[in-house]
């Protein structure tokens, strides 16, 4: 069981926690993800760290709410508990000194790379970091963001921001204006990170990629968060989730990823009214107010 | 001498749900002896001077003691027999291969009706678990003796070391992965040949001794071993099991619907995705399903889809009958639910529908040829003879190796050329000091009983050198 013991709605389909889990936060490095059961009847499913507090044993979160198991847990409050943690798992990111890096995220993706940057400032890295959103009212983070790397641009999909609507138009023209980039980091959407690939692709410049496919068990036990790399058939929570975004079968990872969107739907339906019911209960609201 | 009795032959057959029902339900298909069913075969045994019994059963247990017990009716004691020796009686009573353990050996054998030791074992099992007021008073009073271990894993390998050391007074802390205990118990063996329930209630008696399990902690990435050494443990018994599944190699294994046995069985059991929506997991079976391999674990994930609802499920299997690994009753219990088996076949590739689903497996015939390194005739590819068969779903239960977060996390263990850890089988220790392992780690996939029994070889060991009656080496 693991509190929650704060809660941030940041925007209005991303929810912030931090939880309670000290023995995780000891060990927690970038790049890492936990595997999360919201209750007894909950699936396992995972989300990256975004942040760790070794002193206070706490272990930051943030992810967009997609289904059932994140709208569960987006219904939790500060306080509650989460019914269990698993981690840290999965392979840290390897920070080294590598020169000047790109960093792009949107979306969950931003959540990660606030420690990765960090560590990679450490190593004495020049950061520059291009985050990219739907639109102003999705977008957040921007300042811890700024905050942490040399140089931050912000990417809007409705063009309300700068010429360009796709981050990846953004590292087209920032690369071919000559700047220089020693290595890329990607985190966010699976579109997002593909595009971004395909943008460094010509100039040869190594994309790394952290890859979200369905997992289980996180520890390499059923395979089927497996996915191709440069041809070889990898377990992205042990030999993963980062991965050479140059070799990455994404249209197999995509396939994969929408195994499940029958059922999902029907899980996430049938529980909405189930949910509602319980809000009712919980409320107190007069009896003649009926929610159903 | 009194005059010798008797011999009765007659094995007492055990109840089970006909296979009709059974297909479709995930109760345990063995229904378990009524007491007259138990007395009549515990009347069978002739408690013999020279029980062979006894040789055959990797942890020892008193067989014909227990049995005698029976016949007199003091069902207490029976179970305090049984519990001397082994934790996990229910479990064992119904997932061992008695036929070549105990069984195998009992002296009524090589006459052709052996005692059926197994079921005598979860008959009792199962009385103790109606009357909890008996295990209570039969509780040992223990006395910690200071000196802490470490046991990783929670399988029988895990629960039986840690329970036997508890018993000596240690103070021993399991850490397991997931989020329950019980290792293959739990996620692998479905519900219907071990309900869950029977696996929690035999892990609640091992906490009873004082165990403490710590779950969601993988060893190796929230600790490491050298971690757990130096932060106040006096030893390490490691026992994570063969868990990391292994595939066909061949084109198109990663199209959707295609699941390890290890993916469709945790879903299953673990998961409980046989209820869902109720329980979050999905899983998909559709109407045709293909198993691949002849193996127990082959068998489950067949009989689990047919569960599931799927319309017809083959096993494929690249030799013949006489060479399927899978226990016997196992397999009848398969054939009789309605599985087909498809042998001298062999998979060359998997094809999909366009959108990332597998629609349908090229499949080729096989003859046996000269014997092969295992000593089984070698499948030879019949040239010619490929041919496509649709399915849904494609399960590869091929078997297992070695999941290798520990060893990569650990200095100074030693593997083998198969990527189990370096075991002394005798003591059960390891190339690294205060180090031990047992189970599927050290000799791959086996089974139950003999995880324990290397466990518990390991526990003395462990007792031994921690009172400082033997050095390490
Ligand atoms: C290593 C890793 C790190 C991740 N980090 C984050 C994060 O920091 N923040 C965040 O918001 N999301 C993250 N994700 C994705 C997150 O796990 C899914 O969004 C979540 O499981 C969706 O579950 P759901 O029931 O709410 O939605 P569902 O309705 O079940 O599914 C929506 C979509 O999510 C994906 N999904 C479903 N089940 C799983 C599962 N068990 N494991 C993985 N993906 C699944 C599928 O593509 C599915 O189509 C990460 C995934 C991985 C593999
Ligand atoms: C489907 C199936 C059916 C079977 N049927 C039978 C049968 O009928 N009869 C029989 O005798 N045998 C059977 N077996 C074999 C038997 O289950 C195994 O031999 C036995 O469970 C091995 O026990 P173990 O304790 O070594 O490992 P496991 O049971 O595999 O347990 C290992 C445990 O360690 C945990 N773990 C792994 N890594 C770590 C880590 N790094 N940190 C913490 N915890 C970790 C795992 O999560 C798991 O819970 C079957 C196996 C399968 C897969
Ligand atoms: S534990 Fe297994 S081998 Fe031993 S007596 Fe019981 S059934 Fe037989
Ligand atoms: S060998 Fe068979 S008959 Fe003899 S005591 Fe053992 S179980 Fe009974
Ligand atoms: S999630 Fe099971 S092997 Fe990766």
């Amino acid at each position: 069981m693991c509190k929650i013991v704060k809660k941030e709605i940041l925007v209005p389909n991303t929810i912030y926690l931090k939880v309670e889990a000290a023995e995780i936060a000891r060990k927690a490095k970038p790049g890492q993800f936990v595997i999360l059961r919201v209750d007894e009847v909950g699936e396992r499913f995972p989300l990256s760290l975004a942040g760790w507090d070794e002193d206070r044993g706490t272990l930051e979160i943030l992810f967009l709410i997609m289904g059932k198991s994140t709208m569960k847990l987006s219904a939790l409050d500060e306080g509650d508990c989460i019914r269990d943690i698993v981690g840290p798992l999965g392979r840290p990111t390897e920070i080294e000194s590598y020169g000047n890096i790109l960093s792009v995220c949107s979306t969950f993706g931003i959540g990660p790379m606030v420690p990765m940057i960090k560590a990679l400032k450490e190593k004495g890295n020049k950061v520059v970091t291009a985050m990219e959103a739907r639109d102003k009212a999705s977008l957040f983070w921007e300042d811890r963001l700024k905050s942490v790397s040399d140089e931050t641009y912000v990417v809007l999909g409705d063009g309300s921001l700068g010429k360009h609507r796709r981050v990846r138009e953004f590292i087209t023209e920032y690369l071919e204006s000559g700047n220089k980039v020693d290595r890329v980091f990607a985190f966010g959407r699976i579109f997002m990170m593909m595009d971004c690939c395909r943008a460094t692709k010509p100039f040869d410049i190594k994309t790394i990629v952290g890859l979200t496919p369905i997992m289980v068990d996180g520890t390499g036990m059923c395979g089927c968060c497996r996915v191709s790399v440069g041809g070889e058939t990898k377990f992205t929570c042990v030999d993963g989730p980062e991965f050479d975004g140059h070799l990455v079968d994404w249209e197999l990872l995509i396939k994969r990823k929408r195994a499940y969107l029958r059922e999902e739907a029907q899980a996430f339906n049938l529980w909405q009214p189930d949910n509602l019911r319980r809000i009712a209960e919980l409320s107190e609201l007069p009896e003649r107010i009926s929610v159903m | 001498m009194a005059e010798k009795p008797k011999l009765n032959l007659n094995r007492v057959p055990i109840p089970k749900q006909t296979p009709e029902v059974r297909r479709r339900n995930f109760n345990e298909v063995a229904l378990g002896y009524t007491d007259e069913q138990a007395l009549e075969e515990a009347s069978r045994c002739i408690d013999c001077k020279k029980a062979g019994c006894k040789d055959g059963c990797p942890v020892n247990i008193d067989i014909p003691e227990f049995i005698k017990a029976i016949r007199a009716g003091d069902m207490p004691e029976a179970a305090r027999i049984l519990k001397s020796k082994n934790s996990l009686p229910g479990i064992c009573g119904r997932v061992c291969p008695q036929e070549t353990q105990c069984e195998m050996t009992c002296n009524l054998a090589k006459k052709g009706g052996p005692i059926a030791i197994g079921r005598l074992e979860r008959y009792v099992a199962d009385w103790e678990r109606d009357h909890p007021e008996i295990a209570e008073q039969q509780k040992e009073r223990i006395r910690f003796n200071g000196k802490k271990v470490a046991v990783v894993g929670s399988g029988p390998a895990g629960l039986t070391c840690a329970a036997d050391l508890a018993k000596l007074g240690y103070e021993v802390i399991i850490f397991e992965a997931l989020h329950v205990a019980g290792g293959v118990l739990m996620y692998g063996i479905p519900e219907f040949r071990l309900p869950k329930v029977i696996v929690q209630s035999e892990v609640d008696y091992v906490k009873s001794l004082g165990v403490e399990i710590k779950l969601n902690h993988v060893i190796g990435k929230i600790a490491t071993v050298d971690e757990l050494l130096e932060n106040g443990f006096d030893a390490v018994f490691l026992s994570p099991g063969a868990g990391a599944p292994v595939f066909l190699n061949i084109p198109g294994e990663n199209l959707s619907g295609i699941y390890s046995a290890n993916e469709f069985l945790t879903r299953t059991n673990l998961m409980k995705a046989y209820l869902f929506p109720e329980y979050d997991t999905p899983i998909q079976v559709g109407k045709r399903v293909a198993v691949f391999g002849a193996g127990n674990v082959a068998m489950d994930a067949s009989r689990c889809a047919l569960r599931l609802g799927a319309e017809e499920v083959y096993i494929i299997y690249r030799r013949s009958k006489v060479e399927m690994p899978a226990r016997l009753e196992e397999r009848e219990n398969a054939e009789e639910e309605g599985v087909i088996f498809k042998l001298l076949t062999n998979p060359s590739r998997f094809l999909g529908d366009g959108r990332g689903r597998v629609r349908a497996v090229e499949l080729h015939e096989m003859e046996l040829g000269e014997p092969d390194e295992s000593g089984r005739p070698r499948p030879i590819r019949k040239p010619g003879s490929e041919f496509i068969m649709e399915i849904d779903t494609a399960i590869p239960a091929l078997g297992t190796r070695p999941n290798p977060i520990i060893p990569s996390t650990t200095k100074g263990l030693e593997l083998t050329k198969w990527g189990t850890i370096l075991t002394d089988e005798a003591s059960g220790r390891t190339s690294k000091e205060r180090v031990w392992c047992g189970g599927d780690m050290a000799t791959g996939a086996a089974t139950v009983i003999s995880a324990m029994g290397a466990a518990r070889r390991a526990a003395t060991d462990i007792d031994k050198y921690l009172r400082g009656s033997t050095e390490w080496s």
